[in-house]
């Protein structure tokens, strides 16, 4: 059975013409125009239970872009109010409408090599390097919507630690729309070399100005032997923008990736998530936490792929559902042959708050090898009602004792997250989406 | 300000669709220490729940009034924020949630909006609390009761009791799980809640607990009623003789209850 795919509303001339304005090589144009061809063939990816045929991941403005600002009080409020520690700014790229308009490092980072860029300078400055690693862990051809992150990437980030550089300030990275129909295809690259250690936090957020609008964005992380990444990242898009997110890792011997990932779009959302644990030794801890609210559909993918032998990894995911919200959420393992000693932990669990909303969590555990330890639990389940009546027992309204149950089940994970100004956003979003 | 009033007239209550507490009378005042015993399954904790407003509980009739404010047409909450409180035999943990946040917000429903307690004073008197129970500084970050060893809950609710300081308290076997100085720690606590303003009914086995918290009066209950009222002597008797002799002395058989069920 073939789908009838609907026409693309860009095409060849204006990328071509795109790319040029941007002074790009020839090899990441190119990747643009594989980008389009593979679009145009390739269907939507098919996420277990949800129907995303109808969520518009294609129409929106790419062409866009803001000016470059030298202090932070000249950016909007909702993007200063992430900055008001001071230790969030020491190291920061702040992207508005796509492009990058502040950036901070500091010196003695890039003393050490560091390279921390939005990913237009990247493309003309590091350009090599960046073609070393630019759709490495995933393919331009997985669907149609990697393809269209290859063939209209508008922006993104590049941050490179070489070997043995220990970096303990966090680095973060802001998204922020307010341009009207626009869509944020972003492409971010994390490189840990050998021995290196670092913490990266992204922040999405945009202004119900946008309307309908779209972000595709492409993550990829490659953390070296021994290697050490944190990675954080907080999404909050507004109701109306449709959200297609894929963070994937490839992990070498001894390396470890973390991942907290505070998953509060208020839209559509598809998200894939994946470590490749390809090294012997290596391991991830995947923590995820999210709130359905209103009419919402998302749809959650968590894979851990386990090769090297001895791998190691851990998945939590916690999320609450409300209103008429409906989210799936897929937890898979998988445990190649020749991974002997690996140990795969994965637990979800939903908490429903409304009558009217669903949740489903399917645990998916392959394993082709024998000397493993694999692990899986999944609920859904309701506030516990003698929790409930303990709280308002001691005087406390039936609505707030809701939300302190709520906001605690969630807790564990945001508790997690590396930077404190990031942790403060993502209580005061629970708050706000529980509330 | 006048003594606090709770009035229970001929309560019944059924959990399930099965009666359990079956014509409950009780009086209470300010000032006054009330001990209920009796035997295991009797209703005790029906009682307390029920006056608390647990979901399960099912009040078939009759009434409880505190200060002449009808309990029954109240929710849970607004229960509390009238002055009663339940020390749980089981309390709840609630994860995610720390000791003090719960405890803040639960004073700060109370107070109202505009009125909230200030933020150090809170602590400092949360210290001190803490401390005549000696219960390590450690629980007030820790999650509500999760991971709390049986007697750590006990100190807990007690802790509860004193930073909410209600008009009546139902300490439900209060006294189980306690080792002999926490036994000691709690008492001292409730006691220090002694006043006018406070009255409280004291659920145990034991006898052992009414020596450092001198009870008024002591109630026996069985299947589902209160059969014997007394002062603290009741309590010595009832740990010589125990239940049979009680029920012998009462005329009362095992068969009523089956009976009745
Ligand atoms: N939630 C419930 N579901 C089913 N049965 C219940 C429930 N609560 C109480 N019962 C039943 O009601 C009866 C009285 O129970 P209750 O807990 O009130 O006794 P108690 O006097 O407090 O006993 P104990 O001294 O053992 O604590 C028991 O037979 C018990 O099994
Ligand atoms: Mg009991």
């Amino acid at each position: 059975m073939s789908m009838q795919l609907k026409k693309l509303p860009f095409g060849a001339e204006e990328i071509i013409k795109f790319a040029e304005k941007r002074k790009e090589p020839k090899w990441f144009t190119d990747t643009r125009l594989k980008g389009l061809g593979l679009a145009e063939e390739l269907p939507l990816p098919k996420p277990e239970k949800t129907r995303i045929a109808d969520w518009n991941f294609t129409n929106f403005s790419y062409q866009i872009g803001s000016s470059v600002v030298s202090q932070l009080n000249e950016l909007p409020e909702s993007i200063q109010n992430l900055m008001k520690n001071g230790e969030e700014a020491a190291n920061v790229l702040i992207h508005v409408n796509s492009s990058a308009v502040y950036s901070q490092l500091s010196k003695e980072l890039t003393d050490q090599g560091v390279i921390y860029t939005d990913l237009a300078t990247a493309v003309r400055e590091h350009s090599d390097l960046l073609a070393n690693y630019y759709f490495k862990t995933t393919s331009i051809g997985k669907h149609q919507l990697t393809a269209m992150n290859a063939a209209l990437v508008n922006g993104g980030t590049f941050l490179y630690i070489p070997k043995n550089v220990v970096i303990e300030q966090p680095i973060q990275a802001v998204y922020y729309q307010d341009a009207p129909s626009s869509g944020l295809v972003a492409h971010t690259v994390v490189v840990a070399e050998q021995s290196s250690s670092v913490t990266f936090v992204e922040s999405y957020l945009s202004d119900s100005s946008v309307g309908e609008g779209a972000a595709n964005l492409v993550n990829e992380v490659i953390v070296g032997e021994n290697a050490q990444v944190k990675y954080g990242a907080v999404d909050e898009f507004t109701d109306q923008i449709v959200t297609y997110v894929s963070r994937q890792a490839e992990v070498a011997k001894d390396g470890r990736i973390q991942w907290a990932l505070g998953q509060m779009n208020d839209g559509n959302t598809l998200s894939e998530n994946a470590t490749n644990l390809e090294g012997d030794g290596a391991a991830a801890d995947i923590k995820a936490v999210s709130i359905g609210s209103g009419t919402q559909k998302q749809n959650f993918d968590n894979y851990v792929r386990h090769v090297g032998k001895a791998t190691q990894s851990q998945l939590l995911v916690r999320a609450a559902q409300k209103d008429a919200s409906n989210s799936i959420f897929n937890a898979r393992t998988k445990i190649e042959h020749g991974a002997s000693g690996a140990d795969g932990e994965q637990t979800q669990r939903v908490l429903m708050l409304s009558d009217d909303a669903r949740g489903d969590a399917n645990p998916i555990l392959l394993i082709d090898e024998y000397d493993v330890i694999a692990g899986h639990a999944a609920s859904v389940g309701r506030v516990d009602p003698d929790q409930l009546y303990y709280l308002m027992s001691r005087g406390i309204k039936q609505e707030l004792a809701e939300k302190l149950i709520v906001e605690g089940f969630l807790a564990p994970i945001v508790d997690l997250l590396p930077i404190e100004g990031v942790r403060r956003q993502l209580t005061t979003l629970i708050e706000r989406k529980v509330g | 300000m006048t003594v606090p009033e709770l009035k229970i007239n001929d309560l019944r209550v059924s959990v399930e669709g099965k009666s359990i507490v079956k014509g409950f009378d009780l009086n209470m005042k300010g000032g006054e220490i009330h001990a209920l015993m009796g035997p295991n399954g009797t209703g005790k904790s029906t009682v307390a729940s029920a006056l608390m407003g647990h979901p399960k509980y099912e009040v078939t009739s009759g009434q409880a009034h505190l200060d002449g404010q009808n309990l029954f047409d109240m929710a849970v909450d607004e229960r509390a924020r009238a002055g009663m409180f339940l020390a749980m035999q089981y309390p709840s943990e609630v994860s995610g949630v720390s000791n003090a946040d719960f405890l803040r917000t639960a004073i700060n429903g109370r107070r109202g909006e505009g009125n909230e307690i200030p933020l150090m004073k809170f602590i400092k008197t949360m210290d001190k609390k803490m401390q005549l129970l000696e219960m390590d500084q450690s629980f007030a970050e820790r999650y509500v009761n999760e991971g709390f060893s049986g007697g750590e809950k006990k100190r807990n609710e007690i802790l509860q009791l004193m930073m909410l300081e209600p008009k009546f308290a139902i300490l439900d076997e209060i006294d189980s799980g306690l080792d002999i100085d926490a036994l000691k720690w709690v008492a001292k606590g409730v006691n220090s809640m002694r006043s006018e303003n406070f009255g409280c009914l004291i659920i145990t086995h034991y006898q052992r607990l009414l020596n450092y918290i001198k009870p008024d009066f002591v109630h026996i209950m069985m299947n589902g009623q209160i059969v014997k009222t007394g002062g603290p002597e009741l309590a010595l008797q009832l740990e010589k003789e125990g239940y049979d002799g009680m029920k012998t002395e009462l005329g009362i058989t095992d068969d009523e209850k089956t009976v009745e069920a």
